[in-house]
Formats: structure tokens, sequence, C-alpha cells
């Protein structure tokens, strides 16, 4: 199973930006399946819903989103295995700017905005400096040369990533992001690990926890089926 | 840098999703095109898709070819490579930061010298009104300013063999010293405009219509010679432009140029029917 991890704040065009992706992979031949993690309340399923593939929303409520994320993983691996899908999407909610929700054996995407300025990349922390590909929208709304400022400054955070322009209005540069996905070879396994730690709390991922599997985790947590328990002393 | 003796636009659809009636145009180096249209007919997102070298990957479906062959992903995405300079439609930076610093992080950008800051904050201050200092913040500049900026920008800093041009006119700025800073030898140029006197100046048309190319038309040996009289009577406006902003009043000597022999009166009911 190829796995494809979608970060970004809020309004980026995370999910815009999948729909034109994704419509291109299913035309490739790839058999995708997406899922989506928000806090609160979505209605990206129905968006996903018109592309007739298989989709899971996942709530994490009272749980950090990007923990929520992780802990689900093996359960949204098995949703994509039963769906018969070889490419699994996950498209986190990504609110905080000190977690990466990137494991070492996915394609780790950041989508930013580029409206948001040229001190922006260098904010942005490590969902931006840990990620393979970073995917600029709203290029059309400023200048050329703050365009070209903008790729320069996430390179200083970055300077390994593939920078690819899209327009998730009209989908423009959403043929590279597929491309990507499509040549990336690299498998999700039982033993993944987050390529950056997250910050110290009180939950067991805030005391350093990068060990995804469920036995190892403490604290308040949710399931996907919306079951939530208090594992701990 | 590769030596660009043309590009080639391979024709899409249109909004509707017809195949646009031009399949195939080639423009060579040297050659000013003019693209023209109704409001919403696609000329930005034309321009849009020669700035991003499109491969068949934008809503229009157009590719691009330069030299006759697919360019390099890295031709279309590395700034220092990049063979096109564009002035977008844009009215106002979102950057925050002062005038000097974003030209000196551009430069940087571009692998350009950056001794020329003040040289390119000069010649933006000869096409607007109030000067630009180069310890302004990029957001409070107005419009006319921004505009001016970037012209001056794109012309020394992205100077590029191809230059894209999205309504030139707006924004109040000297059009003519603009496009002179902007065209340069040899480039190859392609101007979006509503202004007759601009699309005039150009040797071939696009027309545009519901997001399509429908046609290219050469302009005819008549329009140059309406062009010449058009700039004559453009000169003038600009003239009257000046002495209403410098808060002066319109005197019928300030007509006499162009219609020596006509009284005021008719002159400029024949200016207004122009």
């Amino acid at each position: 199973m190829k796995l494809v991890i979608i970060a970004g704040t809020p309004g980026a065009g995370k999910t815009s930006i999948l729909i034109n992706t994704i419509k291109l992979l299913k035309g490739a031949n790839t058999k995708p399946a997406v899922v989506k993690v928000d806090c609160l309340a979505t209605d990206d399923d129905k968006r996903f819903a018109t592309l007739s593939i298989p989709v899971l929303t996942g709530l994490s409520r009272d749980m950090c989103p990007d923990h929520f994320s992780i802990y689900n993983l093996d359960e949204m691996v098995k949703f994509a295995d039963k769906n018969n899908a070889d490419t699994l999407i996950m498209e986190t909610a990504g609110l905080c700017h000190r977690c990466a929700p990137y494991t070492d054996n996915c394609l780790g995407i950041c989508v930013i905005d580029s409206t948001s300025g040229p001190n922006n990349p260098g904010k942005t922390g490590p969902f931006l400096s840990c990620a393979d590909i970073v995917v600029v929208t709203k290029g059309d709304m400023i200048s050329q040369a703050e365009r070209e400022i903008f790729r320069e400054k996430i390179l200083e955070a970055n300077p390994e990533c593939t920078i690819l322009d899209v327009n998730g209005l009209n989908g423009q540069g959403a043929a590279e992001v597929a491309k990507h996905i499509m040549a990336s070879d690299k498998k999700v396994t039982d033993e993944e690990r987050l390529r950056h730690n997250a910050p110290f709390a009180v939950c067991t991922l805030c005391v350093g926890e990068q060990r995804v599997s469920k036995k190892y985790h403490r604290g308040l947590l949710r399931n996907m089926n919306g079951f939530q328990e208090y594992i701990g002393e | 840098m590769e030596q660009i003796k043309n590009i080639t636009i391979i024709g899409g659809i249109d909004k509707s999703g017809k195949q646009e009636n031009i399949k195939c145009f080639d423009i060579a180096q040297g050659e000013i095109i003019g693209i023209v249209g109704p409001t919403g007919s696609g000329k930005s997102q034309l321009i849009s898709d020669i700035e991003q070298l499109s491969q068949k990957d934008s809503s229009t479906h157009r590719q691009i070819l330069i030299n006759g062959e697919i360019p390099s992903s890295e031709l279309r995405n590395n700034p220092r490579q990049k063979m096109v300079a564009q002035l977008s439609q844009n009215m106002n930076f979102l950057a925050d930061m002062n005038v000097r610093d974003f030209l000196l992080l551009h430069a940087q950008c571009r692998g350009k010298s950056m001794k020329n800051i003040d040289k390119i904050i000069y010649m933006a201050n000869q096409l607007t009104g109030e000067p630009i200092k180069p310890n302004d913040n990029l957001t409070i500049l107005s419009g006319g300013q921004t505009r001016a900026l970037m012209v001056a920008d794109v012309a020394v800093i992205s100077e590029s063999p191809i230059v894209l041009i999205d309504e030139i006119e707006n924004a109040g700025i000297k059009k003519h010293e603009a496009l002179e800073l902007l065209s340069g030898y040899n480039k190859l140029i392609l101007i979006v405009t509503h202004d007759p006197v601009m699309a005039l100046s150009t040797q071939k048309r696009i027309i545009m219509k519901n997001g399509g190319m429908t046609d290219i038309i050469d302009s005819s040996p008549e329009e140059k010679t309406i062009s010449t009289q058009l700039s004559q009577i453009d000169q003038t406006m600009l003239k009257l432009r000046e002495i209403i902003r410098n808060g002066q009043h319109i005197e019928g000597k300030d007509l006499n140029q162009i219609f020596p022999e006509l009284p005021v009166n008719k002159k400029i009911t024949t200016l207004v029917n122009y």
C-alpha cells in the first residue's frame, strides 16, 4: 500500500487540490482511497463522494487532530486494503505548526497558500520542513516576483523538497502532483515512525512517543468509529 | 540560458469544452502579439498558460512548446532558468516588507546583480506620480505606484526573452514609457489589452471568445496609418490628464496639436467620437 499524507493550514486548498489530483490518478489506472480527518465537522466526504472512490472521514473531537491521524493509521490502511485500493491518501486537519503528520514511508505533501506572505514558510515548521513535496496555491493572486520570493523562502526551510505550483480552482498543476504520487515507490509498513516528534505536553505523543502502533499510546484516545477512552493511571 | 527562437501554442478547449478554432500558433522571437476580446473571454488565462508553460494540465488543456519541444520541469519552475517575465493585472503587493528588501530578495531569487536596486526605483518613479521611496512598505503603495514598481522589476530583475503584459493601461501609469521599458530588443511579447492604441501597435492579434482562441488577424496597412494618428490623440489625452492631475485648467490651445484647423468645440466632439 502506498501512503500519501497531505498537511497544510486550513483554507490553503488541500481538498481542492486532492480532488483535481484524484481525478487524474483514477484516469491513470491508480486505485486511490481517501481518508479525511477533521476536528469538529466536515462536509468534505460529500465533495470526495462525487469522485466515486472509497472515502472515510474521521473527526478527532477532543483528541489532537495529528495524534488522531497517527493513532488510527492502521485502521485507515485496513480500510484501503478492504476496498482494494493501492494508494491511501490521508488529508489531515492540519492546524498546529508544531507537528508534522508524515511517517518515514509515506509521501509527505505540504500545501501552503502563497498569499500568506514570504515570511510564512519560515514560520510553518516541520509540516513544511519534513515534506517531500510542497504544493503552493493561490499563485494567481500575487505578482510573479512575489511567487519567486515565496519559492526561495520555501527552499530555505526545506532545501530538498520539490515545489509545485497548483491552482486548486482550475486544477492547473495537479498533473504534476499526480505524477509524483504515481512515481513514489515507498510502501507503508507495520513499523511506521513519525519523521518529527510532536510538542511536549500531556499525551503520549506529547512526551515524545514516535511509534505508531496503538499499544504504545496513553491518555484520551479516540478511535475512527468515535469510541473514546482514557488509557492510563 | 537557452536561446528562444519561437514558442508554439497548441490549442485546447474553450469554456464549453469545445476545441478552440486555433489549433496551433507559432510566435517567433521579436514578434509583438496582441490578445483581445471581451472581459471574461479568457485573455488572462491564455497569458497564464504561457507563463506556466502549461502541458495540457490547465483548465484549457493547452500545450506550450519552446523551440518546438516540451520544456523541462526545471525550466517551468526554477526562477533562475525562467524564460518568461510576466506583468499580471495585480494592483497591490501582499508581501509585508519594504521596497528595497523586496527588490534585493527578488534579485537574489533570479540570480541577478543586487547593485541595480536604486536604478529600478528610479525607473519606477519615471512612470508614476508621487515617488516611491526605498523604505516604503510594499503594502502601502498605491495601485499606480505598485504597478510602476512591478513594471521596473519585470524590466530589470525578471529580464527574460518572453514578456507577457496584462493590461498595462490600467492604474494610470505612463503606458508608452512602461511598454518601452518592458519591450527591449528582439523579445517575444504578448500584450493583453482593451486599448486601441496598444492593440494597433502589435503585428498580429489573437481574438478570444468564450475562453478559446477563435481567430488570429494581422494588422492591416490601414491600421498602421490609423495607429500613428491614434498615438497623437493618445498623447494629447495623456497631456490633458497631466494638466488635470496638476490641478490646472484645460484650454483650447491644449488641443491644437492634433486638430489645428478646427474650432475648439468641434475638436472635442471629434476626440470624443474617436
